[in-house]
């Protein structure tokens, strides 16, 4: 396997001026061996997208290529005219995104996308690429293939979208299979099926795969070759388990030592009094009904009971649609449960009215999902820190002292009230939103998949300091996460959600070694890298 | 970059912007250059433009300065523009934001009510308006709003709804803030970007009336403005075309103006919807 598929030698792709730097990748070279899956790893805004981009020529107005080169079946496909280009797209070189719901057209049928695919390139009759189009649909594990292909992408999973995506990229048997994040918006079962049918596609066709992706878990599971990159730069390149195993530049070294490792905390000993209970609650989502159609029923949280005890973290793990997010959000009576009871310090907070809640609200705080919505883009931090503990009639004065005490312990500094939340980092913003959650002195936080959008390393540091408050402030967190080897790191005890259900909870070293439930160790297993570890800690 | 720079490399809108000032500085100084004022007869009628010193523009049926009727009737297309544009957003904006704030009935009651003005005609209900309330131009300034804020209404609707559901909305409400509060603090700033755009096209849009209403003979007897000229003229159109054309030059140039003005805002307001390249 030394046959290089594809050569990039020098290649700088210029950004436009007034970005944060000259060139989003700045003179690298590597090749894909034909049979071999080369990893692209690094954080966001390292430049591993826009080589890919650069490589499909789909690179973004007001960005290009100033120099280098990338042979490719004897070409140089950086130098070919549009209409090569379009040609060699899907036939010989193919992408698949990370986005498997937009990357597909939405009024158009499966079956008919794939077929476009042989039709742009006048390849076959209409009645041999329906043929092929079915037999790719099976090829790719998606059930039921003649039903599939008359469905829409809306009528499927997310999984089965990105396999739907697959089976387009393998239409024309490519060489090159380019893979941007194929897997981040999925959970962690169904990542685990894609990076094994990835692999298995492999086997069989024998093509190269160029895997763009952040998460080291994943490259431990399927890489031949990684390449690290930092800033457009190459900072890194080897075979995996060098790499993963005797990482020689401290950036990786980095990386790695900020990815979750599932190394368990020590088990502490809680307080008995609790500080969030909740009992049976239930929230059932009613969704179309008409006339003549039955009404659909889905139990998103079912008759589930759970407390969490002054100074504890409880994670909640779960895949989407377990009901996490539902029973997080009725915690802080985002939404209002249909049945059961919420109690924070002994109150219902699912049973108040409008008015009482108000009053009630500062019980509960909520740290939300993305960093970037989460924040009003017209409201000063400082705004955004006091609006609650105003409305609660506490002085304008010492809401703002201690908003900006606040920020000192989040660790961005008292200067930071001034300024607008598009001044800061993903990472830097859900730190204001740590601070404006604690500002309300709450009993509870419910952290909602709060370092889920970020990159490992910010990811780390917010960790860190959600653990650091903890034993400062004898905070208790509900912890919502689909990620296990993030809940290991931070939580004292975990629950387990599927499908509206508590399927188990328990510490934290009880669910890891020795889960009692065969769902709890599916999604043990599916953990991308669970076999590779470096302190072997993990491995159930 | 800038919301200023933005706006300001964008060549359209800079024209649009010098334009608007230019005739903002005539309406403005109009009593300064033109003492007079434009009802007075200062020679014999159908003077050609350029040929008799000191009437640049000639003069029109009744012998009246054509240079000081412009400039008299920029005053009142300005003013009608502008203050009927307050007025509609002053009547839209509410309606719309509580529609798409609140939801269920009020969304429904907010809306019939908003759709019972879209089924009429905006020009017919505008000149029954005129007609029943006396031509002046206040009278006409409201019926101009009173037909011109039903799409202030469903933007801001629309703005309103997709801004809710962001999470800082659902952070304001786990702050305790009241949901009055979380409309007017927190959402209505996050929509005014699309409502200045609009308010400018809708400048435009007033003057078109205004001039339109003024043609027919329903503006206001006592304010020269550049329909009333155009209507005057009409009859003697064949032989004394520069009497419709020069006031309809001038309505050109101010609507152009003001369009190249919002279209410039949009780019500047939204980058990532501009249709230039990001470069």
């Amino acid at each position: 396997m030394t046959d290089p598929a594809l050569d990039i030698r020098d290649l700088t792709i210029a950004l436009p001026a007034g970005a944060d730097r000259d060139n989003a990748v700045a003179d690298i070279t590597f090749s894909v061996a034909t049979g071999e899956i080369l990893c692209v790893v690094g954080e966001s805004g390292s430049g591993k997208s826009m080589t890919a981009n650069a490589l499909m020529g789909l690179l973004p107005p007001g960005v290009g290529v100033r120099s280098g080169q990338a042979m490719f079946g004897g070409r140089d496909i950086l130098a070919l005219p549009e209409a090569e280009k379009q040609k060699m797209r899907g036939e010989s070189i193919a992408m698949i995104f990370q986005e498997p719901m937009t990357a597909l057209n939405p009024l158009m049928r499966i079956g008919e996308q794939i077929t476009e695919v042989f039709a742009a390139h006048d390849l076959l009759n209409p009645a041999e690429r329906r043929a092929r189009a079915l037999e790719l649909v099976r090829e790719v594990g998606l059930p039921d293939p003649d039903k599939i292909i008359r469905a829409y992408p809306f009528q499927l999973s997310g999984g089965q979208r990105q396999r739907a995506m697959i089976a387009m990229a393998l239409a024309l048997e490519p060489k090159l299979l380019i893979a941007d994040e194929p897997t981040t918006a999925l959970d962690v079962t169904t990542q685990a099926q894609i990076l094994k049918l990835i692999l298995d596609l492999r086997a069989k066709h024998g093509m190269a795969v160029m895997f763009i992706t952040h998460d080291f878990g994943v490259v431990a599971e399927i890489a031949d070759q990684v390449i690290v990159m930092r800033e457009g730069q190459i900072v890194e390149r080897g075979a995996a388990a060098r790499v993963l195993g005797a990482p020689e530049h401290p950036y990786t070294r980095r990386l790695l030592d900020a990815i979750p490792t599932g190394r368990l905390p020590e088990a502490r000993t809680l307080a008995e009094v609790p500080a969030l209970e909740i009992k049976d609650l239930r929230k059932v989502y009613r969704t179309g009904g008409g006339l003549f159609r039955p009404v659909r029923e889905v139990r998103a949280v079912d008759d589930v009971s759970l407390t969490v005890a002054r100074g504890e973290v409880l994670g909640l793990v779960g895949e989407s649609g377990s009901g996490k997010s539902t029973l997080g959000r009725a915690a802080v009576r985002l939404i209002t449960p249909d049945a059961g009871q919420v109690l924070v310090g002994g109150t219902d907070i699912a049973a108040l009215s409008e008015d009482e809640l108000r009053k009630e609200r500062h019980k509960v705080q909520m740290v939300f999902q993305d960093p970037y919505a989460s924040l009003n883009p017209r409201q000063r931090i400082m705004g955004a820190i006091t609006d609650g503990p105003i409305a609660r009639g506490i002085p304008r004065a010492r809401a703002e002292a201690k908003a900006r005490e606040l920020l000192e312990i989040v660790g961005l500094g008292a200067d930071a009230a001034t300024r607008y939340p598009h001044e800061f980092s993903g990472g830097q913003r859900q730190r204001i939103g740590i601070a404006r959650a604690l500002a309300m002195e709450p009993e509870l936080i419910v952290a909602d998949e709060a370092v889920s959008a970020l990159d490992v390393s910010i990811q780390a540091q917010v960790l860190d300091l959600l653990r650091d408050l903890r034993s400062r402030l004898d905070l208790s967190i509900l912890f919502i996460t689909h990620d296990l080897r993030v809940a290991a790191q931070l939580c004292d005890r975990i629950a387990v959600m599927q499908k509206g259900k508590l399927v188990e909870i328990g510490t934290v070293h009880q669910i890891f070694r020795s889960p009692q439930q065969a769902y709890t160790r599916q999604l043990l297993a599916a953990v991308p890298g669970a076999e590779w570890n470096r302190d072997g800690a993990v491995t159930a | 970059m800038t919301l200023w720079k933005r706006f300001s490399s964008n060549t359209g809108a800079m024209i649009g912007v010098i334009i608007l000032l230019l005739v903002i500085a005539i309406a403005l100084l109009a009593p300064v250059i033109f003492p007079k004022g434009p009802w007075q007869m200062v020679q014999r009628p159908f003077l050609a433009p350029f040929s008799t010193d000191g009437l640049p523009l000639g003069t029109d049926t009744l012998g009246r300065n054509v240079a000081a009727q412009l400039a008299y009737g920029a005053r009142v297309s300005l003013l009608v523009g502008l203050v009927s544009t307050v007025v509609a957003l002053l009547i839209g904006v509410p309606l719309g934001a509580v529609a798409g704030f609140y939801g269920s009935w009020v969304d429904e009651g907010a809306m019939r009510f908003t759709e019972f003005f879209q089924t009429i005609p905006n020009f017919a209900l505008a000149i029954v308006l005129v007609a029943i309330l006396e031509p002046t131009l206040t009278s006409i300034t409201l019926a101009i709003a009173i037909v011109s804020w039903p799409p202030v209404a469903r933007l801001v609707r629309a703005e309103v709804m997709s801004v809710r559901k962001r999470e800082f909305v659902d952070a304001a409400r786990v702050a305790g803030l009241t949901r009055r509060r979380i409309l007017v603090a927190q959402v209505l700033p996050n929509t005014v970007s699309p409502i200045i755009v609009m308010a400018s096209l809708m400048v435009a849009t007033a003057i078109l009336l205004e001039s339109s209403l003024s043609f027919l003979g329903l503006g206001d007897p006592n304010a020269m403005s550049w329909g009333y000229m155009i209507g005057a003229a009409r009859t003697v159109i064949r032989q004394h075309w520069w009497l419709s054309f020069l006031p309809g030059i001038a309505i050109v140039i101010t609507v152009l103006a003001l369009n190249l003005i919002g279209e410039g805002l949009n780019d500047a307001l939204n980058p990532h919807l501009s249709r230039k390249a990001r470069a």
